[in-house]
This record gives structure tokens, C-alpha cells and sequence, in this order.
């Protein structure tokens, strides 16, 4: 029932969105992983990130592609608890800090051992619009003493254009999503942290939504 | 079944078979020299497929179905152009307006009210979109944006919009309908794009404007306009009400326009250092890549033909 529930959610509303009125340019599309566990770890300007994602699935699969979200925004209350749930299904994460790593991650164990694919934003919340933030280690804890599952990088950009934080009204973009390959094992936290952002800026080479004109007012220099 | 217009009927056959015939070259090619990698010519010809596809079944279906791809298509183009330009966040609702004005344009298209359909825009639009820039209030950056957005709105709604008002002028050709003018604008934009291109190829030398577009040439170019300057010639009276010197004439504008709508969508590119202006349509870009000359042609074709013959 939850998972017609789904389909008929990305099938009726979700794809429709994605793809006809934002629109993507997207890159790397075989690096996707297509079996769990796995684990996406992409940039975050906006709600739609993972609606994006997600929608790079197809229906048969979507069910099996499970966001990692603060339980403290979307379970604040109970109609957007139940769309988050069952409507996205994600699986919630607590921000306060005051649990302990196995405790706060158990959820994530579970899905990965379940074969589930996993997207996570390490960058932690939204942010400036089209701005990268500090990136977390959380995603550390999650992988490091995993041997089956591998980290790949995903950088989105123009979503924030389209519906950045605090804002209701969706303005059509064309967005970019480049998929890098996946990122080998790090051996500390650090050290994927570090993989991971530049992972994000390479990819970000490959983004056309970007790009300043070379010059504004100035002639170029003879 | 359905009403199809002799001239354009036979016109669309024919069309289907240089498709036909441009697929069964590939699979020679391909299988003449296995180890070349010809995916993008077969994605490009794929694409055709698609597009022709499509575009016929519209025209085919009703006026109405006609009208609302070329709407769209005129979405597609605008929200192109907003991504690879930079905007500000301010404008964000700006922005919105200026998607609005899009089914606001080809509803006074589908009625054939000329006069709104050729001011509205223009006047209308051009005067909206600074005053709600103004009432958001961010002034830095003011003339830029402004600029930028109502270039996007001229280039992707008003000009593209001019090929749906095609279908709705009174018909003079019986044997073509209203759909041949829109055919014979079509084949002969894409047609140049495709002549200037092979002439280019075979005879190349001479650059044209080597600092926009390195591989556009003299030769590909006169190529182009006299091939079109001949087919046009040819297929003018049969699909539209021009005359044999005008369809000449109508050929050459198209030829000539069509070039520079290219190049002109190429400088913008260059600009922002990008290849294409989007992924839509594979081995071919976005819809801009593949609607630049038709930005420039099907208004100077609708007025050279509104002069002459109404």
C-alpha cells in the first residue's frame, strides 16, 4: 500500500515536476549506483534535491531509494511527518547531538543492510542559495565500518534558483546533476570529507547553469 | 481520417523519406566501418525522428494542438535561457511573469488578434517586468537583469511565437492549408542549417567570423543560401501563396537570417563558456541550440509574407 502510494506519488506529481518544469541537464548518469546498499552524497540547496534524486530512479525502484533527513524539520508535525514517511520515506535523523553515534545511525545500518540506496547531504542543511557549506563527517560513521558500501558524489546545481529555502513560488530552471564515480575508502573522516568536496568541485566544472559571462561592462584586454 | 491538405501531405512524405534515407545511410556507414563510433550521428538522426515526429502530429491532430507545442517549445527555449544566464535571486518573481507572459502570447495567437499579438509583448511586458523589478527594490545589478530577461522573453516568445500565428492566417493556398506555411518556414530553416553545414564541410576554407564560430565558412555559407535559394524557389508556390520571384526572395531571407540567428545564439554561448545551452535533445544540445535560426527566421518570414500577400 505505502509503496503504490509512492509510485502513484512520483509517477503523478514528482516526475511531471522534475522533468517538465524544472528540467535536467544531466551527466555521468551510469555512475548512479542501481543496486543498494550504496550511498549518494550530494550538495543541498533545496527541498527538491532529493526529489531530483530520487526521480533519476525508475518507478519500480523508487521505493528502494531512501533519503536521509532531520527528524527535527520534517517530523515536527503530524501531516508532515506522514508525507515524509510515507510519501518520500525517509528515514529520520536526529540533530540534537546528544545520542550516540550507533543509536543515531541504526536506521541508516538497517537500510543498507536491507540492499536500500541511501542519499545523504553532508553538507547538513540548505544553506545560502548555490553556495557549497561545510561539509559534516557523519557520513563517516555510516561507511567506515562498511566493506559493501561505497560512496558516490552527486553536485546539483540551478535547484536553489528554483526553490531555495524559505521561498513557496517554484520558478522553472533547467538544473545540472553531475554524478561522479563512486569515491574509494577513506581511511578517517577527515579524509572523506576532504575526497567528497573535491569531488563536488570537480563536478562542478561540468555545470552550464553556473557560468558568468566573461565580461560585463568592461572590454576584454587586447 | 484526418483532413490533410494535399501539398503539405506530400511535402511531409517527403520529408519522411530523407529521414528514411538519412537512417539507412547510418546503418551503411556503421556497417561499412564497425570499429568508428557513430553515436552521435545516430543520436542526432534519432532526435530528428522525434522531433519531426512530433511537430507533424501536431499539425496534424488540430490548429489548436499546433499552437500549444509551439507554446511550449517557447518554454522550453525561455527556461533554457534564464538557466545558463545568470539571474539574481531578487528576480525570482520576475522571472515568474515573464514565464506568464507565454500562455498570455499565443492565447491572443489563437484567436488571430493580430494587433495584441504584435504589441503585447513588446509594450506590455517591456514595461512590466522593470516595474515589478522595482516594486522587489533591488537596485544592484538593475540593468543587467532587466536587460537580460526581456531579451530572453523578445527572443524566445515573441519571435518563436510568430510560427503558431502562421497557422492562423487566412488561408490562401487551399491545396497547402495552414499548415504549409509552417512546413515550408520549418524544412527551410532546418534545411540551411543542414545545407550550410555539408557545404561547409566539403568546400570549407574561408573563415566567416572565426572569433564566434570557427567552423563557419564562406563556402558553407553561399552553399547554404544557394541551395536554399533553389529549393525555395521550387517549393514556395506549392506550400505557401508566394509567387515564383518572391519564394526566391522569401529563400534568400531565410537562408541569410537563419546564419545569423546561429551565430548570434553561438556569441551568447561563448559568453557564458559553454558548448551547449542544455541536454535535451541528444546529439543535438538544448532547444536553444537547435531553435537559433529559427529565432531570426520565422519573424522576417511572417512579415515578408504579411507585406507581400495580406
Amino acid at each position: 500500500m505505502e509503496r503504490v502510494l509512492k509510485i502513484l506519488f512520483f509517477a503523478l506529481i514528482v516526475k511531471p515536476i522534475v522533468f517538465i518544469v524544472l528540467g535536467l541537464n544531466l551527466r555521468g548518469k551510469p555512475n548512479l549506483p542501481r543496486e543498494g546498499p550504496a550511498l549518494i552524497a550530494a550538495n543541498h540547496n533545496s527541498h527538491l534535491d532529493t526529489l531530483v534524486l530520487m526521480s533519476l530512479y525508475p518507478l519500480s525502484k523508487i521505493h528502494r531509494v531512501r533519503p536521509v533527513a532531520a527528524a527535527d524539520y520534517f517530523l515536527r508535525n503530524k501531516y508532515l511527518a506522514w508525507f515524509a514517511l510515507k510519501c518520500i520515506g525517509i528515514i529520520p535523523i536526529n540533530r540534537s547531538g546528544r545520542m550516540r553515534k550507533s543509536e543515531l545511525f541504526a536506521g541508516c545500518h538497517q537500510a543498507l543492510d536491507q540492499g536500500e540506496i541511501l542519499i545523504l547531504f553532508p553538507e547538513g542543511s540548505r544553506g545560502n542559495p548555490e553556495e557549497l557549506s561545510e561539509i559534516k563527517r557523519g557520513i563517516y560513521h555510516i561507511v567506515h565500518d562498511r566493506t559493501d558500501t561505497r560512496v558516490t558524489p552527486v553536485m546539483m546545481h540551478g535547484l536553489g534558483r528554483a526553490l531555495p529555502r524559505g521561498e513557496a513560488l517554484l520558478v522553472p530552471f533547467n538544473c545540472d546533476v553531475i554524478i561522479g564515480e563512486s569515491l574509494p575508502d577513506a581511511e578517517n573522516g577527515e579524509q572523506l570529507v576532504i575526497a567528497i568536496k573535491e569531488a563536488f568541485l570537480e563536478l562542478q566544472k561540468y555545470c552550464i547553469t553556473c557560468s558568468q559571462p566573461r565580461s560585463w561592462i568592461q572590454d576584454p584586454k587586447p | 481520417m484526418f483532413n490533410i491538405p494535399p501539398h503539405s501531405f506530400n511535402v511531409m512524405l517527403v520529408v519522411l523519406g530523407l529521414l528514411l534515407t538519412a537512417t539507412t545511410c547510418r546503418l551503411i556507414l556503421a556497417r561499412a566501418k564497425p570499429q568508428k563510433d557513430y553515436t552521435e550521428l545516430r543520436q542526432r538522426i534519432q532526435s530528428w525522428w522525434w522531433m519531426i515526429g512530433i511537430i507533424f502530429v501536431c499539425l496534424i491532430v488540430s490548429q489548436t494542438t499546433a499552437i500549444i507545442l509551439f507554446a511550449f517549445i517557447s518554454f522550453l527555449a525561455l527556461k533554457e535561457f534564464f538557466s545558463i544566464v545568470p539571474t539574481r535571486q531578487a528576480d525570482r518573481r520576475v522571472l515568474f511573469w515573464a514565464y506568464i507572459s507565454i500562455p498570455i502570447q499565443y492565447y491572443f495567437v489563437s484567436i488571430g488578434w493580430y494587433g495584441m499579438f504584435i504589441i503585447f509583448i513588446p509594450i506590455y511586458i517591456f514595461l512590466l517586468l522593470p516595474m515589478r523589478m522595482v516594486l522587489i527594490g533591488e537596485t544592484k545589478g538593475f540593468i543587467y537583469s532587466a536587460g537580460i530577461i526581456h531579451w530572453a522573453v523578445m527572443l524566445t516568445v515573441f519571435c518563436l511565437s510568430h510560427i503558431a500565428y502562421l497557422l492562423v492566417l487566412p488561408v490562401q493556398n487551399q491545396a497547402a492549408g495552414d499548415m504549409g506555411l509552417v512546413i515550408f518556414l520549418l524544412l527551410m530553416t532546418q534545411l540551411n542549417d543542414v545545407c550550410q553545414y555539408i557545404w561547409g564541410k566539403l568546400l570549407g576554407r574561408h573563415k566567416i567570423i572565426p572569433k564566434v564560430s570557427p567552423n563557419k565558412t564562406w563556402e558553407g555559407f553561399i552553399g547554404g543560401v544557394l541551395s536554399i535559394a533553389l529549393v525555395s524557389t521550387l517549393l514556395g508556390p506549392y506550400l505557401t501563396p508566394l509567387s515564383l520571384k518572391f519564394s526566391l526572395l522569401a529563400g534568400l531571407l531565410i537562408s541569410g537570417s537563419g546564419f545569423i540567428g546561429d551565430v548570434v545564439i553561438s556569441s551568447i554561448k561563448r559568453d557564458l563558456e559553454i558548448k551547449d545551452s542544455g541536454s535535451l535533445i541528444p546529439g543535438h544540445g538544448g532547444i536553444l541550440d537547435r531553435c537559433d535560426s529559427l529565432i531570426f527566421t520565422s519573424p522576417l518570414f511572417f512579415h515578408f509574407l504579411y507585406y507581400v500577400n495580406y
